[in-house]
């Protein structure tokens, strides 16, 4: 009897290993099933002074992501979207290995710190997985820091120095002039003042003073009255985050009135400033007054969804989500290298705007249409959303797209191998 | 730089430092009394600041000058009654875990009613405007603001200097086992206490959202700044908390006018790293038996 038991215990072992073999080959072919959806990692900050923006690009993703599924997927299999708070540099690259390592994601899209998109971009080059950069504005990420498995959707600083620079000089406000500029005091900030630095000097214009701003500054009191004291001709606001919001309350809660205009800007952050508190002329990515077929669709999806216009933010992750989708179903697979080919071959965009867009080979920065928008007076206000009017598309219809780009001069990217 | 320009920018540090009075005021008292470090107080001064939002359309900015604070120091006295008083007793650092987490709920509860974006709020019409001190601007705003900040601290000093509820909570802050051998229940001061400190936080939440963003993680904004005058000031000390914010304010003020602006915020901790070496009590730090 105790033989059988020994027997039929150790039958059982068997029994039970070769479950846990069965459960071991199986558990593959469920993951394989479930793999039928194509997933993508969505990496943005959501917490901190960038999360009141990253919160419009998970919205964007998402609605855009419903569409694309709502549409047949792509290669007639549906999008899942992974998505995480970034929250900053070391925890974005740790979160997009992870997505890529367990999740097997096929690509990865979003950020807005050009911190954090170098980190992330690292992660993709060692992978060789696309990574799609819907808000990380820095020059450098496209330049020294420029990696092969990276593409930009958001534009570079020089982009926005250019675009808007143009209306300052149409209104005569750089040769000869003095500005002030209040800068962020991190990556992103102390790129765009060495590109606004070299606008300057080559338009025949000067700096009447620069402040760098600690990134958790919340008074600018001490600042307004340095501007006060030097009467610039122009006041420059590089902020960050909600800090451009608190900039614009004080600015007009001290009464000063020096004309004011920055190289960076969301719109979110200006409709939080209250009536009568925006002003200035700033450059925008994109924004929900554009008169295309495309944006008034996108708007329209997005009012409908989230009971509110989307921002410029919304539009990065948007885009890239779509641009994504396409480029697959075009290039018919989901492989990054296959992908990057396609990218690389100058495939066209529809990106809501005049004109498709592409990325540009040397640098994968995305060649588009940007503009300047000028706070409209108070007492022309309709609506708590339509604060500013608008300037046509920079470049304008006559003029290459790579016009307001980096030209090689300024930077160059030497992709890493 | 001018002589003129140097003397406008101490002016407006020092009352640059008010604000943060109105803050680390309640957080000291709260210490003191009860050995909580309210990590959370951040999160009341958003609260105030968000319930200004909501409620201002209907009872104006003035109206939600008395209710926001008085609502917050209602939900303060909530807490101190199920959560705080739990914890007097405990080893400091399950408190600390306790207000920490009440912080990250509050953050992300805000998140989730309001959104992430900031929300829109401006200084009401009655109250836009400058002053002119000679050659000094001011916004008439603050002037208001720095009234009503003033009065609240002198109120507060009145109330713990010259009344028999102060003489209660200045004996508890020393000696709490002493005054309940004396027959005097603490419970209801502490509950008074946490009330106040927190309902402060919450009227800085109303005063400073007409000119600051009011976002889900503004709270962390100004709980640091408030620590480090705490800290500097030392606990238990009215005046030195006092001393202590005006100090923080005068520094960053100075370094942002002598052009150094990007240290201004460094600058504060390393005045705390200086007042710790010499005066490990803080300024007017007093020796509270309990702590040492």
């Amino acid at each position: 009897m105790s033989h059988d038991l020994d027997i039929s215990r150790r039958g059982l072992l068997k029994g039970v290993g070769g479950a846990a073999l069965v459960a071991g080959i199986g558990m593959p072919a469920i993951v394989r099933a479930q793999s039928d959806v194509i997933r993508i990692g969505h990496l943005t900050p959501r917490t901190g002074f960038l999360g009141p923006l990253g919160e419009y690009g998970v919205m964007a993703a998402d609605l855009a992501v419903e569409e694309i599924n709502a549409a047949g997927g792509v290669l007639g299999r549906k999008i899942e979207l992974l998505k995480e708070d970034s929250v900053n540099p070391q925890t974005a690259s740790t979160k997009a290995e992870r997505m890529v390592e367990r999740d097997k994601v096929a690509c990865i899209v979003g950020e807005i710190s050009s911190a954090s998109c170098l980190t992330i971009a690292q992660v993709a080059q060692r992978t060789k997985t696309l990574f799609f950069n819907t808000g990380g504005n820095s020059d450098a990420l496209r330049s020294t820091d420029c990696k092969r498995y990276m593409f930009h959707v958001e534009s570079q600083n020089s982009m926005y120095v250019k675009s808007v620079g143009r209306s300052f000089l149409q209104a005569g406000m750089v040769k000869g002039k003095k500005w002030y500029s209040l800068t962020a005091d991190y990556a992103f900030g102390h790129d765009l003042l060495k590109v606004a630095k070299r606008f300057m000097e080559g338009n025949g214009g000067q700096f009447a003073g620069d402040d760098l701003v600690p990134t958790d500054a919340t008074d600018f009191s001490s600042y307004l009255l340095k501007i006060r004291n030097a009467k610039p001709d122009l006041v420059i606001i590089n902020l960050a985050g909600a800090q451009t919001t608190n900039f614009l309350k004080q600015y007009s809660e001290f009464g000063l009135t020096f004309p004011v205009g920055g190289f960076g800007f969301d719109t979110a952050l200006a409709w939080a400033a209250g009536k009568g508190n925006f002003v200035g002329t700033w450059p925008v990515v994109w924004h929900h007054l554009i008169e295309t077929a495309g944006t008034k669709k996108f708007v329209d999806a997005f009012t409908k969804k989230y009971g509110k216009p989307p921002e410029n933010q919304a539009w990065g992750d948007y885009m890239a989500m779509k641009i994504v989708a396409q480029s697959m179903a075009e290039a018919k697979s989901l492989e990054s290298d296959k992908l990057l080919a396609h990218l690389e071959g100058g495939a066209k965009f529809d990106v809501l705007k005049t004109r498709e867009g592409y990325f540009r080979k040397s640098d994968h920065q995305l060649m588009h249409e940007m503009y300047a928008v000028t706070a409209l007076p108070a007492d022309k206000i309709k609506n708590q959303w339509d604060i500013f009017s608008s300037s046509g598309p920079v470049p304008g219809p006559n003029e290459p797209l790579e016009a307001i780009a980096s030209t090689p001069d300024e930077a160059v990217c030497t992709f890493p191998a | 730089m001018s002589l003129i320009l140097f003397l406008q920018q101490v002016l407006n540090g020092l009352l640059d430092g008010v604000y943060y009075l109105l803050i680390a005021l309640g957080l000291s008292l709260i210490f003191s009394l009860g050995g909580i470090v309210n990590l959370a107080h951040g999160a009341f001064y958003a609260i105030g600041a968000y319930l200004t939002l909501v409620i201002s359309p209907y009872v104006g900015f003035a109206g939600a000058l008395v209710i926001s604070p008085v609502a917050v120091a209602l939900l303060g006295i909530l807490f101190e009654r199920f959560l705080f008083k739990r914890f007097y007793r405990a080893d400091p650092i399950l408190s600390l875990l306790l207000t920490f987490g009440l912080s990250l709920v509050a953050e992300q509860a805000l998140r989730m009613i309001f959104g992430a974006p900031p929300l829109s709020y401006a200084i009401p019409q009655w109250l836009k405007g400058q002053v002119f001190l000679g050659d000094f601007v001011y916004s008439f705003y603050r002037t208001v603001l720095l009234g009503i900040a003033a009065a609240c601290v002198g109120g507060l000093w009145f109330l713990l200097q010259k009344t028999s509820f102060g003489r209660v909570v200045r004996a508890g802050v020393q000696n709490p086992d002493m005054v309940g051998a004396l027959g005097i229940s603490l419970q209801p001061y502490m509950a008074a206490v946490a009330g106040l400190g927190i309902g402060l936080a919450g009227l800085a939440g109303v005063l400073l959202a007409p000119i600051y963003s009011v976002h889900p993680a503004m709270g962390n904004e100004i709980i640091t700044p408030a620590f480090v005058v705490v800290v500097i000031g030392g606990l238990g000390s009215f005046w030195g908390v006092v001393v202590a914010a005006l100090l923080v304010g005068l520094v960053k003020g100075v370094m942002i006018g002598i052009g150094y602006s990007a240290a201004s915020t460094a600058a504060i901790y390393l005045l705390m790293l200086l007042v710790l070496l010499f005066r490990p009590r803080g300024l007017f730090g007093e020796r509270i038996t309990r702590f040492e």
